[in-house]
């Protein structure tokens, strides 16, 4: 799902359907049928190619990365903790932590940002101000996360590692630049779905005698709510599938962070990381870490239906 | 009251100081990265090969693979993505298949990059026997943003009046001529800037461009071989880590957000032309009617 069609989805307001549905247009000619039929032909080809990329991308991860799930033991994949290609030991379960981990605080500091900004977008600012903010927002958005990883090298981790010690390439890190990371995603669908809530509500608030703070917190967040919780398990999915900004800042150890100025690795991180010289099992068990990921996502998206499938403001 | 008052104001300050936080944050990577990197961006940077032996550290083959890949990506994924979304917005009608193609698009755009680098890398480079090249990079992106050119096609084809239709399907036109003389020179501006924005996508992606497209640093002779995007040489100039190589990563990042920052202006400047196209014709031609 991105973000066009999420805010078309919570937006709610499609501007009137507008399918062709012209059954009646005029018989044409022979020659002339050929053609039609051969464009439609071609249109609905066309439109086929998504269905066929995902059923091949699936196909070949899952018949890729399956077997050696097996092949390694489902408990010793997923749960093992070494990971170790040369003695064949593939254990990835520092990897699931370290991307939950890293996953889960960034969600929490970006949604946190990121929805106190979405409202002053949607409900304070001045116009002007706005008109400001937006823009810088979707800079931000359009940032290469490969910058975003460059910047966390030169910034963040010097910085940690000033205060906190210990090098600097940690969870921490991680944690860090990926709230900055999913920050765009957060504030647009919120702030979008935040404005598809009925005036009338707020007017309804404010006559009761609410004041603005408890009108925004008390009705119309809570009347958002779909559309935020779209919002945030984008970011997720955002984050947990970043990769080489992460490789960059984690350190790459592969071990079960202790404190966050440990040095971890991502699932993702693993994959980018290893592939290119991989071989054998070895490369089987990085398919697998890709099933893994792929079911994370799918899960993700699951949820994120449920969400989007919800009416806005009800 | 009072008590409210109070906690008012401190919800007001919450909000005005994380949205400062927001437009904070975006100002200190720039200046950070800007002020770090615009010094090393000359002439012979930009123009030069890259042979860190000889002491050139120029990116002049990374802005052509970088070129390279968006023209091939988007040369396989435009045409395919333009031409499904007239079929999702002009010809499909409700039901399974329809149903199918939603849901194919909505788990592509779900789908992390790196996972479509290791499909890309199983399928492209390995199984298809391309190996590292242009032709396999190409590939691998374009069914990346298929799913963000198929949307925003859409949405610049939704936003073609009904009225354009009715109009050419009543002077006795078929549905094709409709599509291909009256909905699509109106739907230009959107769709241009619906390319655009993927430009920056193909400009900023580095996972699957880095399994498929590869890192040489010469510039790709033939589709089949390989290249380095600006994002890879990026990512390769930081992990590497040497110091004396900072100075290059600073300006080719530079490079990059000064790439990101017109590609941003286009796509509104496009998006805000179709606006003013349509609500001046649009009224004419409702004036008319």
């Amino acid at each position: 799902m991105d973000v066009i069609s999420i805010k078309a989805a919570v937006a709610k307001d499609n501007a009137a359907k507008i399918t062709g549905s012209s059954n009646t247009h005029a018989k044409p000619k022979k020659i002339r049928n050929v053609f039609e039929r051969a464009a439609e032909a071609i249109f609905f080809i066309s439109a086929s190619t998504a269905i066929l990329s995902v059923a091949a991308i699936s196909v070949y991860i899952f018949t890729q990365g399956a077997p050696a799930i097996f092949e390694i033991g489902i408990k010793d994949f997923l749960f093992g903790t070494t990971w170790m290609p040369s003695a064949e030991e593939f254990g990835i379960f520092p990897m699931i932590v370290a991307s939950v981990c890293g996953t889960v605080g960034a969600t929490v500091i970006g949604t946190v940002i990121g929805l106190f900004t979405a409202i002053f977008l949607a409900e304070i600012a001045p116009r002007w101000l706005a008109s400001i903010v937006r823009p810088a927002v979707e800079l931000l958005a359009g940032i290469p996360s490969v910058v975003y990883g460059f910047f966390g090298l030169v910034v963040i981790i010097p910085l940690i590692d000033r205060h906190l010690g210990g090098g600097g390439d940690s969870l921490l890190a991680v944690i860090i630049i990926l709230a900055i990371m999913i920050l765009p995603t957060i504030i647009s669908i919120s702030e979008t779905s935040i404005r598809a809530v009925p005036l009338a509500y707020r007017e309804g608030s404010l006559a009761l005698g609410a004041t603005h703070v408890q009108t925004i917190f008390k009705v119309v967040l809570p009347a958002a709510r779909s559309g935020i919780m779209a919002s945030i398990v984008l970011g997720v999915g955002r984050a947990i599938g970043e990769t080489m900004a992460v490789i960059l800042i984690s350190g790459n150890t592969v071990q079960i962070p202790n404190a966050l100025t440990d040095r971890v690795r991502t699932l993702t991180a693993n994959i980018a990381l290893e592939m290119p010289y991989a071989s054998g099992l070895h490369s089987k068990a990085l398919f697998a870490t890709g099933v893994v990921l792929f079911v994370f996502i799918m899960t993700l998206n699951l949820i994120l239906n449920v969400f989007i499938n919800r009416k806005v403001g009800e | 009251m009072k008590k409210a008052c109070v906690y008012d104001k401190m919800i007001y300050f919450l909000i005005w100081f994380f949205a400062a936080a927001t437009v904070g944050i975006l100002a200190w990577i720039l200046v950070n990265i800007v002020s770090g990197g615009i010094k090393h961006i000359n002439w012979e940077f930009i123009s030069s090969m890259y042979k860190p032996g000889l002491d050139l550290h120029g990116i002049f083959p990374m802005i052509i693979s970088t070129l390279y890949l968006i023209l091939l990506s988007l040369g396989i994924s435009a045409p395919v993505g333009i031409c499904a979304a007239i079929y999702l917005v002009e010809y499909s009608k409700p039901g399974k298949i329809l149903k199918l193609i939603r849901f194919a698009t909505e788990t592509l755009s779900g789908i992390p990059s790196i996972i479509y680098g290791l499909f890309g890398y199983i399928f492209f480079v390995i199984t298809m026997r391309l190996s590292w090249s242009l032709l396999a990079g190409s590939l691998t992106l374009s069914i990346m943003v298929l799913p963000a050119v198929i949307r925003t096609t859409e949405e610049a084809l939704k936003s073609v009046p009904l009225a354009y239709r009715e109009g050419s399907l009543a002077l006795g036109a078929t549905r094709l001529q409709t599509v291909v003389k009256v909905i699509l020179p109106s739907a230009i501006p959107g769709i241009l800037s619906a390319v655009i924005l993927n430009i920056g996508r193909i400009v900023g992606e580095t996972a699957a461009v880095y399994l498929t497209f590869g890192y040489a640093t010469r510039i790709p002779s033939t589709i089949m071989k390989s290249g380095r995007t600006l994002a890879v040489h990026l990512y390769l100039l930081a992990k590497e880590g040497a110091s004396a190589e900072r100075e290059y990563a600073y300006a080719t990042a530079t490079i990059l957000v000064i790439i990101v920052a017109v590609i941003n202006i286009l796509a509104a400047r496009t998006a805000a032309g179709i606006k003013k196209h349509f609500t001046s014709d649009a009224y004419t031609e409702g004036g008319n009617r």
